[in-house]
């Protein structure tokens, strides 16, 4: 009998110590036959990483003609590529079909990840092309989640591709026929997601060992080592330690008779890498998700982080490091901005009926059912008290609606009898009191110095033809039942209160029981609190004996404070007169331009001359010469249409908001970027490791280049804005000139530390 | 009855103080006479008060030692034909001037140097006072602004009383107008512009004063939302040290009065306070002029 286990959910946790060259230590060898299709096709994305620690989605495209089947093939382009590039025609294939996207599909998948990634292009030229794209899982997750409502199912898609799969030991080489040969080669490792590319496929020769834990331990591990000094090799975790045991003992069969037989060294596929190089950074799922989430959130980050992690001027982890706050546990679980309770009168459910049976339909949504909580709290200890034990959710709702249907339709005989039979009904119909006794507790809150008898003439209720209008009925404050008597006042005061609290909860909507006990539990806490706070009415008491105190009759209070004694308050004028004098271009300013050496007398004789000879004149006609007026008036045109290009004149609004929308964009999105940049350039003095260094190298780049396109818009701008575009350039050039000056410098004295010569260094 | 029932046009209806400059110094060696500036003055009411006519223009003389209604359009006695208001006005102006230079004898008897600068805060408190008590006097009410036709030189002593005026004013949403009839700018009307939101005016020719004025100042506030009218120069709001007069971007600040010096001194000279501190370090205020 041939030994084939296929193990349903094992979760495989490969140690990364892969060969840096090649994305993966084990590439699938079995190529995925693709179904031909008219046009594109993404035959399959999944994951996968770089040596830059870089997630990367790989799109698989085929071609239209059956010899060009696309297959994955890692040891190309891991790195950050964007090419066409032809896939192999693979030799031979085993027979696995694949989901495949609608060609339409593709086309928006492959604009899409355009947009996000900003590659310049990543569809094929040419129909003949197959084509490969190499895109940051981060951006085609962000894509999925934005095609699909639910991110969450993605999030289960994304961890799907790093674990759960199938595990087969000893299956056969030519598949279809089991029977024939035994394979005691190679191990295989399936997903359960076939478009993961998570797929193994091991030659048994290159295990060196194997490891396993405890039957009855915490896990069902299982451990392959490759290369038992540095640990490399596969751990895979089962469901249950029979599978485990079962795949132990072929495993420790096959070794034990391959070790029997002296391997030669020269047969390893591949070698070893030199070590030295960093390990790629591994993400756990939670990480992933969150950076994904910060992304998804923040515009601003996604675009640094494309112009940055993407061009590969700033690793991945160099790109979080200076974010660690954000991705810190805290902030995730940090409250949300949470929408209120609308405004609009909710806890009136309106029932829909279908006009011919006499059903009527009340639909109620969590979002109601909260609010009806929040409105009515009988309503709400009536869902503690019964909800689960006496009877169930549908009941207790579907009573609740039949309550405020009786309301509604106002019958009130019928009201009042079915109160007096089902008690539980004559919850929702009685007078309720624990909104009386809160209304009681506020009313004691009342600041007693308020006078109640202001507002008594407002009172239109109470005066015949006035009432409101509610249902195109008038809901008039005479009615013989104690349930009408809650009268639309009352429920819209309740209302805006209930409004106006606001939503206390962070509780997801769906469980109503939950959300009922969570209510429950917020308004005990605010009781305490106001418990403690009857404990101030002493306080209280005081204060409004400090109110009603008249003020004719008390003792002439002093001033708590000394009072400013300024020498000399000219010296406040003057300060600023230097600045206004400035502002105004030098126009004389000044006290002692005044004529001092007229008398008072002489002066004042003058101006009563000055008014009698216009009182003598009266009033002249016409007042003003019309060549002299005309003359003001486009003197005035003039001048405002001159000013209202001008810079600095007026404060109020922005400079930036008078250069072109384009260039402003730009010059924000360059600010942005220089800081990130500098940030991570003066964070990494004292340069101490050989990583640091090639940092600064790509940041300073980078940095060359930002200067570059400030440069760029500086000169391309139009002459109108030129000299406030390099106004606000300035600073960002400054700002970049101190780190280049810095860099320079430094490399100087590190040449000079070395003592190497620079190129030539002349004596 | 100056408040007649104006409910229909609330929002045209424009109640304009106007602060007329009679510093007699001024007035003695200024290049317009002041029977000139009258002339261009007395018809702009007239036409403020054709405008609309619910419109209410009040005058208020500036003196040099004190300040005083001259004509207020809803005075009861004040209607009629533009001539009875020019008299009206004129025969005011030659009372308040005499009251004004009185005064001014006996505070100049014992031998101080006479106050040359107008009593700017004074007629500004006089204008708010007002506009406080058409506010409070019925249920709607014209949109107020202040209008001040300056001629003389700001006094430096009245710093205080005037940017408290010009708070109030901001506070109560009264923009401030200024022209400026003389030679010479002036800040506080600058700033007071400036900060209220009003129109800053030096026209350059003072001989069309009228035209000026109908075309930057005769509009009611609402209009004013769709004119580009001149617009306040920016102020320069940066500080400058008390002892220097430079334009400083670091000093030293009075804890008490909020003097502003650009070296450390051991006493403030505005205020008087002593700073037993020991100087820190001269090295440590970066200063850049």
């Amino acid at each position: 009998m041939e030994l084939l286990i296929e193990l349903s959910q094992v979760i495989i946790d490969r140690r990364p110590r892969k060969r840096q060259r090649l994305g993966w230590d084990v590439w699938p060898e079995n190529p995925m036959k693709l179904q031909d299709v008219d046009g594109y096709i993404i035959s399959d994305f999944s994951l996968t990483t770089n040596r830059t620690e870089q997630w990367f989605c790989v799109l698989l495209v085929p071609a239209r003609a059956p010899q060009q089947i696309g297959f994955l093939y890692p040891d190309s382009g891991i790195a950050i590529r964007r090419s066409c590039k032809p896939f192999r025609v693979p030799t031979n294939s085993t027979q696995r079909s694949l989901s495949l996207i609608p060609a339409t599909r593709i086309r928006t998948i492959g604009t899409e990840v355009q947009k996000l990634t900003g590659a310049s292009s990543i569809l094929p030229p040419s129909p003949s092309l197959p084509l490969r794209v190499e895109v940051p899982f981060i951006y085609l997750f962000l894509y999925l989640s934005s095609l699909h409502s639910d991110p969450k199912q993605n999030l289960i898609r994304y961890k799907l591709f790093l674990s759960g799969g199938r595990l087969e030991v000893g299956f056969d080489k030519n598949g279809g026929n089991k029977r024939r040969y035994k394979n005691e080669e190679r191990f295989v490792f399936v997903p359960n997601d076939p478009r993961s590319l998570m797929k193994l496929n091991v030659e048994f020769k290159n295990i060196k060992g194997h490891k396993f834990s405890k039957d009855g331990s915490k896990q069902a591990l299982l451990n392959l080592t490759q290369d038992p000094e540095k640990g490399t090799g596969y751990i895979f975790e089962f469901d249950n330690f029979t599978d485990r045991n079962s795949c132990r003992d072929f495993v420790g069969r096959v070794l034990g008779k391959l070790q029997s037989v002296p391997g030669r060294p020269n047969e390893q596929s591949v070698p070893e890498k030199s070590a030295g190089a960093p390990l790629p950074e591994q993400l756990s799922a939670v990480e992933m998700e969150r950076r994904i989430k910060l992304l998804r959130e923040d515009s601003e980050l996604l675009r640094l982080h494309k112009q940055f992690v993407l061009s590969g001027v700033l690793t991945e982890s160099e790109f979080w490091a200076t974010r660690k706050t954000l991705l810190g546990e805290d902030t995730t679980r940090m409250t949300k901005q949470r929408p209120g309770f609308k405004s609009a009168m909710l806890a009136d459910v309106r029932p829909s009926a279908d006009g011919r049976t006499n059903k009527v339909t009340f639909s109620l949504t969590p979002e109601i059912i909260q609010q009806i909580f929040a409105e009515k709290p009988a309503v709400h200890r009536a869902f503690l008290n019964l909800v689960p034990s006496k009877m169930s959710e549908k009941d207790f709702w579907t009573k609740y609606c039949r309550a405020e249907y009786l309301n509604r339709t106002r019958n009130a005989v019928v009201a009042g009898a079915e109160a007096a039979e089902d008690e539980e009904l004559a919850v929702f119909l009685k007078h309720d009191d624990i909104l009386a006794n809160e209304a009681r507790r506020k009313i004691r809150r009342v600041d007693p110095t308020l006078d109640m008898e202001a507002d008594e003439g407002d009172d239109y209720i109470h005066l015949p033809d006035h009432g409101i209008l509610r249902d195109a009925q008038k809901d008039t404050a005479e009615t013989e039942t104690e349930v009408s008597r809650r009268t639309l006042s009352q429920d819209l005061n309740r209302h805006a209160a209930v409004v106006l609290e606001g939503r206390a909860l962070d509780v997801e909507l769906g469980d109503t029981r939950t959300v009922a006990e969570a209510l429950a539990w917020s308004k005990q806490e605010l009781l305490s609190k106001e418990k403690s706070e009857e404990n101030v009415n002493l306080e209280k008491q005081e204060k409004v004996a400090r109110m009603t105190e008249l003020e004719d009759l008390q003792a002439p209070r002093n001033p708590q404070y000394a009072s400013l004694c300024i020498k000399d308050p000219r010296e406040y004028f003057d300060s600023q007169q230097a600045n206004a004098l400035r502002a105004l271009g030098g126009t004389e300013f000044g006290t002692n331009s005044l004529d001092l050496n007229l008398s008072k007398e002489e002066v004042y004789r003058h101006l009563k001359e000055q008014i009698s000879e216009a009182k003598s004149r009266g009033l002249r006609n016409p007042i003003i010469r019309p060549d002299t007026a005309l003359k003001v008036f486009s003197g005035l045109s003039q001048h405002l249409s001159s000013t209202r290009f001008q810079l600095g004149k007026n404060s109020q609004e922005s400079a930036l908001d008078r250069i072109p929308h384009r260039t402003k964009d730009d010059l924000m999105h360059h600010w942005t970027s220089i800081q990130e940049l500098l940030r991570h350039f003066w964070s990494s003095y004292p340069i101490t490791t050989a990583g640091l260094y090639n940092k600064v190298q790509r940041v300073k780049d980078a940095m060359g280049q930002i200067y570059q396109k400030l440069q760029e818009i500086k000169e391309s701008s139009q002459s109108d804005f030129r000299h406030q575009v390099s106004l606000l350039v300035q600073p960002m050039l400054q700002a970049l000139d101190a780190a280049f000056a810095h860099y320079d410098s430094e490399q100087q004295k590190r040449t000079a530390k070395s003592g190497a010569k620079p190129n030539g260094y002349v004596r | 009855m100056a408040s007649a029932p104006s409910k229909l046009y609330q929002d045209d209806v424009s109640l304009v103080v106007a602060l007329l400059d009679t510093n007699p110094f001024f007035w003695a060696a200024a290049s317009l006479p002041f029977s000139e500036f009258l002339h261009h003055v007395i018809p702009f009411i007239n036409s403020l008060l054709l405008l609309n006519q619910l419109n209410r223009v009040v005058l208020i003389a500036t003196g040099t030692s004190s300040c005083g209604y001259i004509f207020d359009s809803g005075d009861g006695n004040a209607s009629g034909n533009s001539n009875a208001v020019c008299s009206g006005i004129i025969k005011k102006l030659e009372d308040f001037v005499g009251k004004d230079s009185k005064i001014g004898k006996g505070s100049n008897g014992d031998g101080t140097r006479p106050a040359i600068s107008s009593l700017l805060s004074g007629s500004l408190s006089l204008a708010l006072c007002y506009i406080q008590r058409i506010f409070r006097s019925g249920t709607r009410h014209p949109q107020p602004r202040i209008l001040c036709l300056q001629g003389s030189p700001d006094g430096p002593e009245q710093y205080v009383a005037v940017m408290n005026s010009i708070f109030s004013a901001q506070r109560l949403m009264i923009p401030i107008d200024s022209c400026i009839v003389g030679a010479q700018h002036s800040a506080f009307l600058q700033q007071a512009s400036y900060i209220t939101g009003g129109v800053y005016l030096k026209p350059q020719q003072l001989d069309g004063l009228f035209q000026f004025l109908a075309a930057a100042f005769a509009t009611d506030l609402h209009s004013r939302n769709f004119l580009r009218l001149p617009k306040p120069a920016g102020v320069d709001f940066r500080a400058s040290c008390f002892c220097h007069k430079k334009t400083i971007d670091m000093g030293y600040v009075c804890s008490v009065c909020l003097s502003i010096f650009c070296k450390y001194h051991k006493k403030c000279s505005t205020c008087g306070s002593e700073f037993n501190q020991v100087a820190p370090d001269s090295t440590i205020p970066d200063q850049k002029h």
